[in-house]
């Protein structure tokens, strides 16, 4: 298992060095250099934060040394400063951070406890209308933009029948709550944004899984499974739902950044201070250290989770972790 | 195009895509106002008579702008994902007949641009680029071409050490020949399949952008920034977000149906396995 991972990590490097490659060339793509594009479109950089940017590229130097130079900054997480409240740019993610990486983390167990179910049992049951159902719902999960309904739960819930608040993660008068009142609130809060969080998730999920089981159901291992006799519900979900859930946990790891990306358009519409709401406003105020840094840490996160995804399926198959030895 | 026959799900798809795309090019014909013409006397009036989807807070009409808008959505699906094939086709037939060395440089590649959120990628382009139709076209297809690849890889590792090839090989033929004349053509099928879902996502894409005001904007009308006016004015005018949206689902879900029954009919042993 260590030297599982170990090759894993080995095999990450040089993915890693790619990410902060196309980090550096979207960096340099500006016509007329990076500091002259970046700034002159922001009113607000003064002469010192242009002197500092110029700093952090190492502008006057060769390409390649810029970017070994900025890849050493970058070990030490420094991303230079936030043009708009010169405030360190790590500074501003590592406050930002606990809350999406909450909301995609529950998002995320709901997503697996629903889709898998969904999967299995329209699998087990084609062409019933269960089965026909939930095709209707994940094409439309599908189909549907995520942010037009983000507006149209705002309008439903939120403004029609008032039943949860439509933006910010708590209410304003907070201070006479207790504990549980606090936490009731932030949760109310957290259920239109999470229903928009999950909807791709939960059909893409569950669509794969029905497709994983469909594909185990005509394995030779259930026809033999069936005809010792084991009664059906051992057949699906011991013998089958194991086999099928393998591929589902490599699928998730792959929907990571799907779920990262959402996470701009649902904190930005129901105002969640959380990483997409600060990429979104940064990218706005042409905040470039933050929108740069904030792009590789987060390639960074989706790495780190598809490493997760894939240690997962090494713990759940052993095949995949003794392969290699074979 | 026979498939459309045996399914009339499809068929209906079809039929929807074939109607935006004559409303389109028939726009000035068939909206009854001008899209960007503001009428100061009738802002955010409900839908009417006079304005079937009422008027914008500029007293813009919400319809003409929703038909016009048809042509954004439209053409940027369109070309965003032709651009996306031409590169993830490009990438994919080298690395698959290539093998070796080039191609796990290129799969490394794609990898790693599997890393980024798409739409993470795209505003960090979209700040450095100047933002108009064709950039928004350009930056989603840049940004989508990595499941072309790998399928027009799979496609060619698989037909390579087919009989038809190495005849062509024995037979002296060039490497881009063989490529391009003899294996690439029989590697599309998958990739049409792809392309019909690929529109798909790029309109969903071009709409988010544009919503987020970083694609098409105002006073020249897309469904998205239309959706954003809505969203402003949440409270009281649900007609600004309700139609436009309603205009992208049906579209979006219209391509997604139309690429599931071409995909059934091109492969009939996935209809099997799914």
């Amino acid at each position: 298992m260590t030297s599982f991972i170990l090759k894993r990590l080995i095999e990450i490097i040089p993915v890693f060095f790619g990410i902060t490659l196309i980090t550096f060339v979207v960096i340099h793509l500006a016509p007329g250099g990076p500091v002259e594009a970046q700034t002159e479109l922001n009113i607000k950089v003064g002469a010192e934060a242009r002197e500092n940017l110029k700093k952090l590229y190492g502008l006057d130097r060769p390409l390649h040394v810029q970017y070994i130079d900025w890849l050493k900054r970058f070990m030490k997480l420094d991303f230079g400063e936030s043009f708009v409240d010169q405030r360190k740019v790590i500074d501003k993610i590592k406050e930002r951070l606990p809350i999406t990486l909450a909301i995609n983390i529950i998002s995320m167990v709901i997503i697996f406890l629903f889709a898998i179910p969904i999967g299995v049992i329209s699998a087990w049951k084609r062409h019933s209308l269960f089965d026909r159902i939930t095709t209707v719902f994940v094409f439309a999960g599908f189909s549907i933009p995520h942010f037009w309904l983000a507006l149209l739960l705002m309008m439903l819930f939120g403004v029609e029948l008032g039943w949860f608040p439509i933006s910010g993660i708590q209410s304003i008068e907070t201070a006479d709550m207790n504990f549980f009142e606090r936490l009731l609130d932030i949760a109310r809060h957290l259920v239109l944004p999470v229903c928009v969080a999950t909807v791709g998730g939960l059909a893409g999920l569950s669509r794969y899984a029905r497709s994983s089981m469909l594909e185990v159901l005509r394995q030779d291992y259930i026809r033999t499974a069936r005809a010792k006799g084991l009664p059906e519900k051992t057949v699906i979900f011991r013998h089958g739902l194991r086999n099928a859930l393998l591929p589902v946990i490599t699928i998730l790891g792959l929907s990571i950044p799907g779920l990262i990306g959402g996470s701009v358009i649902f904190e930005t519409i129901f105002a969640i201070p959380g990483m997409g709401q600060l990429y979104y406003s940064s990218a706005m105020a042409r905040d470039y250290p933050t929108v740069m840094g904030m792009l590789v840490i987060i390639a960074f996160l989706t790495l780190l989770g598809n490493l997760l995804a894939d240690i997962a399926y090494a713990i759940v198959d052993p095949r995949i972790r003794l392969g290699g030895k074979r | 195009m026979g498939f459309l026959r045996k399914n009339p799900v499809a068929l209906i798809a079809f039929l929807i895509i074939i109607f935006l795309f004559m409303i389109s090019l028939l726009a000035p014909v068939i909206a009854l106002y001008s899209p960007t013409e503001i009428d100061v006397d009738n802002v955010l009036s409900p839908p009417s008579l006079k304005h079937p989807f009422g008027t914008d807070e500029l007293g813009r009409d919400v319809l003409s702008r929703m038909i016009y808008g048809a042509r954004i959505s439209l053409s940027v699906g369109f070309i965003a994902v032709s651009i996306a094939i031409l590169i993830g086709t490009l990438i994919g037939s080298i690395a698959g007949y290539y093998g070796g060395r080039i191609d796990s440089i290129l799969m490394r590649f794609v990898d790693i641009m599997l890393t980024f959120p798409t739409i993470f990628l795209i505003l960090a382009i979209m700040v450095i680029v100047e933002q108009n139709i064709w950039t928004i076209m350009v930056v989603i297809g840049l940004t989508g071409w990595m499941d072309v690849a790998r399928l027009v890889r799979a496609e060619f590792l698989s037909l390579k050490e087919r009989e038809f090839v190495q005849a062509a090989r024995a037979l002296g033929m060039s490497n881009s020949r063989i490529i391009f004349r003899h294996i690439l053509p029989n590697a599309l099928a998958p990739v049409f399949v792809a392309a019909v879902f690929g529109i798909a996502g790029a309109i969903l894409t071009e709409s988010a952008l544009s919503f987020l005001g970083f694609g098409i904007r105002p006073p020249e009308p897309s469904w998205g920034n239309i959706l954003s006016s809505g969203k402003d004015n949440i409270e009281v005018a649900w007609w600004l977000s309700v139609f436009p949206g309603l205009a992208i689902f049906i579209t979006t879900l219209s391509y997604n149906l139309l690429g599931e029954a071409l995909r059934d009919s091109l492969d009939p042993r996935l209809r099997e396995h799914r």
